[in-house]
């Protein structure tokens, strides 16, 4: 049975008919075109899905859309502000900390939530929290490097 | 004749490389300088390469913009490994242009020349030297036009900057932009120009970040996946539970009730096509389907005998001196065999195919390591000829060697035909181990020989279906033979194995330097050695021993007789050309078999390095990934069933297993550049092996080493102090 699900999408309000059980990923990305949230396990074991609802890093392809009425989403597309990076979006430039960049809005989208929380996270706080996520090119040393040159940005960013 | 020397795929015999009649090319690149790469016409080029294999001409061009900006058309891919940034900076060193005006153009089928494919580590080491020819001539060209445009001489004018200035007045000058504008003309050279001499570069050799980052980062690159067409469907397709199942009955009814879902039964094919992946992918679920049940009663425990037993001749890969007169010399004698089981590529982006037909006329987007390749495979199934198929290829999402493969391009291609519409084929995750072509599993022995001068007097290798590459000696060792009952690509091999295997970065080279370089250390413990000094002791090739004592000293520890508790293992190799030795520490846990990783230190000699910071990623990469298969990764598989289906049983490296890394660029500018995207990950079977042993007194023969491995080693004791291991029992599953 379709049901109508409001959200809004990097700030804008969305509104679509659907049936609520499909999972935001494909929302996401066959829908409404935010490619930038990638598919790569589809069953919740890599991260590449991942998008931030309410502040909160989910993995989409486990998340269904029914969920998401009322709510914050935002992903990779509605990180940088009036065309800025992200702290975390430069970092990761500095620091190279990506390959083949499919795993990297995830890697991004996972550290932002961690971030909010966690604003100076250390070594095996960062390994802690990006456990479950995986990059098959192993840039997992400059992922975390760019975590705390992020960190450090943002704190100097809010004093 | 070594085993690994074809391609994976016949570079183009049976293709028609050529994509487009001059005028329709000129038309697409619209205006601009073209200089053409080749010695003559890349038309005629093309032309005469047809039919004849991998390419060893010139087979790229650049476009000087009327905007200034440059483009770099090659038939290369950029999958992670760095090429985007690094041929950028060989071309605009050659061309005096900055980094920044330079755009990369890859892997499209209607711009870049004929390419066999990107692997081997093979686009610095094969495609710079032409590259930079190409971009010499650019420059000279662009030198003569300014001749004219300034009426100086050419002699007394210079580039730089992207603007070519006289000499003695750099206020006059002209831009390359200018030059370019309103030129639509091809200039050749009787005489090819001189490339700088490395000791001239300021873009080449400087640390340079990936220019392909901003738009990772954002969400903006494309990847195949993300291409989105008016009225493209998202196709499903029904698969056998096991390789070698047919189909015996099929229901589709309870699928076709779905609203705007389309079905398509072709032959052997059953797909579910929908404008949702999603809403295709559960249809898919509602088809009941029964299989035959598969002919392989192969498993882990008994694919090894198996492969002992398919064994074809050996084949001679080198020799030298006489085995038996090498016997006669030695006092010590050592035989043991190393194996390993199937790995997967496992890259981040599943295969994936968009495929939309006009008329004659087809478009292709794909993740592929070879869209030339892919053009050919679409052009016969299609029935087109090739050159009205066009390949683009977005970003691809890790490769590994997984992605030379195109069986995702051909459904996709199918499909659109039959359904008339855009289709997008998107492998899922289960799909992606099914249908990978792992890297196979082998096995390898070792024969050899001390002199009472603890010499390697003899080396008698026996590989089969690992691949040959990696297994020629580098040790010094008068009588050596080295035989290859089969190697890892489907020919004289493939069949052997119960699903697809291939080339997997660094293809045999994984196996055979596990196998020698643990081979080595059980020769040096024998003899009361510490492994560094055993291996300079049996050296000859000064290059090998400056890249392991460069890893020694960044390494900063001494290494004693193994197993000497402190966990501290090396290994060396010569991955085609690229030397690299690299050291590790380890610590294990002698409860549980677990193996944490503290400490990696490679040190790497690729020739010229053109992007340190580039070289270093790679490194860096090789070591974390190279981890998975030393560690935990291993394809299970029971009847055709390939039993690993997702992340969750097929453990990869994650973030808690990253140990120190440090890397050392050995400097060698003298030496062409080599290839660097592989190398690293080739010795990481050998050194963490040696490490464990160093650790804990125990040899683990089998890749890889897991906890129950680990445990089960202990058990045995000392096993390198026996004369062989050939009873090993491999039933032991992780």
């Amino acid at each position: 049975m379709e049901k109508i699900i409001s959200f809004r999408l990097n700030g804008k309000n969305v509104r679509i008919t659907s049936s609520p059980e499909r999972m935001l990923l494909w929302m996401l990305r066959s829908d409404l075109d935010h490619t930038g949230t990638k598919y790569s396990c589809g069953e919740g074991f890599c991260g590449a899905c991942t998008v931030v609802v309410n502040n909160e890093a989910v993995l989409s392809c486990q998340y269904p859309i029914e969920e998401v009425n009322g709510k914050d989403v935002m992903t990779i597309e509605g990180l940088q502000q009036n065309g800025k990076l992200h702290p975390l979006q430069a970092a990761f430039i500095q620091h190279n900390a990506l390959q083949c960049g499919f795993c990297t809005p995830g890697m991004i989208l996972k550290a932002y939530s961690m971030l909010l929380k966690n604003p100076q996270p250390s070594y095996r706080e960062i390994v802690g929290d990006m456990e479950g996520y995986l990059c098959r090119c192993g840039s997992y040393n400059r992922i975390i490097q760019a975590i705390q040159t992020a960190a450090r940005t943002m704190k100097g960013q809010r004093s | 004749m070594k085993d690994d020397e074809y391609f994976p795929f016949d570079s183009g015999k049976s293709e028609n490389p050529v994509t487009l009649d001059r005028r329709e090319f000129l038309k697409l690149l619209g205006g601009g300088i073209i200089i053409s790469f080749s010695v003559g016409d890349l038309f005629a080029l093309q032309e005469r390469r047809r039919g004849s294999g991998y390419p060893e001409d010139f087979n790229a061009y650049l476009r000087i913009g009327e905007d200034g900006r440059v483009s770099c058309f090659t038939g290369k891919i950029e999958m992670g490994q760095g090429i985007i940034t690094s041929l950028a900076q060989m071309m605009a060193e050659e061309l005096d242009v900055p980094l920044k005006t330079v755009d990369m153009v890859m892997g499209d089928t209607a711009l870049c020349p004929w390419d066999a494919g990107t692997f081997g580590s093979r686009s610095t080491k094969y495609f710079g030297p032409p590259l930079r020819q190409a971009a010499a001539e650019a420059r000279s060209v662009l030198l003569q036009l300014a001749s004219e445009h300034l009426r100086a001489r050419p002699e007394n004018l210079a580039t730089k900057d992207g603007a070519v200035f006289e000499k003695k007045n750099p206020e006059k000058k002209v831009s390359y932009a200018q030059l370019a504008k309103g030129n639509k003309i091809e200039r050749h050279l009787e005489k090819k120009p001189p490339i700088k001499h490395y000791s001239k570069h300021t873009i080449s050799g400087q640390p340079t970040d990936r220019l392909d980052s901003r738009q990772k980062v954002t969400g903006e690159a494309k990847f195949t996946g993300d291409i989105r067409l008016p009225g493209m469907l998202y196709a499903r397709i029904l698969r056998p539970p096991a390789h070698g199942a047919k189909l015996k009955s099929v229901d589709t009814s309870a699928a076709e009730k779905i609203k705007d879902i389309q079905i398509i039964r072709d032959n052997d094919m059953i797909a579910v096509l929908h404008k949702h992946y999603d809403v295709a992918d559960k249809t898919l679920g509602l088809i009941k389907a029964q299989f035959e049940p598969s002919a392989s009663q192969l498993d882990n425990t008994t694919i090894f005998n198996h492969l002992k037993k398919s064994a074809s001749e050996g084949n001679v890969v080198t020799e030298a001196g006489n085995l038996d007169a090498g016997k006669g010399l030695a006092s010590k004698t050592f035989d043991k065999a190393y194996f390993n089981h199937y790995v997967a590529h496992a890259p981040a982006e599943n295969h994936t195919a968009v495929v939309k037909i006009e008329g004659d006329r087809a478009t292709v987007w794909a993740s592929t390591q070879a869209p030339f390749r892919a053009q050919g495979e679409v052009a016969r199934i299609l029935g087109f000829p090739s050159q009205n198929v066009r390949v683009i290829t977005p970003f691809v999402g890790c490769g590994f060697g997984g992605k030379n493969q195109g069986q995702q391009i051909v459904e996709a291609a199918r499909l659109a035909k039959l359904s008339g519409k855009p289709v997008q084929v998107a492998w899922s995750r289960k799909e992606e181990f099914f249908y990978d072509t792992f890297r196979p599993a082998a096995v390898i022995e070792i024969r050899s020989g001390l002199n009472s001068s603890n010499q390697i007097v003899f080396w008698d290798y026996h590989n089969y279906f690992a691949g040959s590459r990696s297994s020629e000696p580098f040790y010094n060792i008068p009588h050596h033979r080295v035989l290859s009952y089969g190697g890892w690509g489907g020919r004289g091999g493939g069949s052997v194995h119960p699903f697809g295997v291939g080339a997997w970065r660094g293809p045999g080279s994984n196996t055979n330097v596990f196998a020698i370089e643990s081979h080595i250390d059980v020769m040096a413990e024998a003899v009361g050695m510490d492994p560094l000094e055993f291996r300079l002791h049996n050296l000859t090739d000064e290059r090998m021993k400056r890249v392991l004592r460069a890893a020694a000293e960044k390494f900063g520890r001494s290494f004693s007789k193994a197993p000497s508790g402190k966990g501290y293992g090396i290994a060396c190799t010569d991955y085609l050309g690229t030397y690299l030795a690299t050291m590790a520490e380890v610590n294990v846990d002698k409860r549980t078999g677990e193996i944490r990783v503290v400490r990696v230190v490679c040190a790497q000699d690729t020739g010229e390095v053109i992007n340190p910071e580039g070289v270093r990623m790679q490194i860096e990469g090789c070591i974390n990934m190279g981890l998975g298969y030393c560690l935990r990764e291993e394809i299970r598989f029971r009847d055709g069933r390939i039993l690993d289906e997702n992340f969750d049983t097929y453990e990869i490296p994650r973030f808690s297993w990253l140990p120190k890394i440090e890397t050392v660029l050995v400097d060698n500018p003298e030496m062409p550049p080599q290839g660097c995207g592989e190398p690293a990950i080739t010795s990481m079977g050998g050194v963490i092996a040696n490490a464990v042993y160093d650790a804990i007194g125990a040899r683990l023969f089998v890749l890889p080493m897991t906890p129950a491995r680990i445990k089960e080693a202990l058990s045995k004791g000392r096993d390198a102090s026996s004369a062989t291991n050939r009873s090993i029992p491999l039933s032991v599953l992780p």
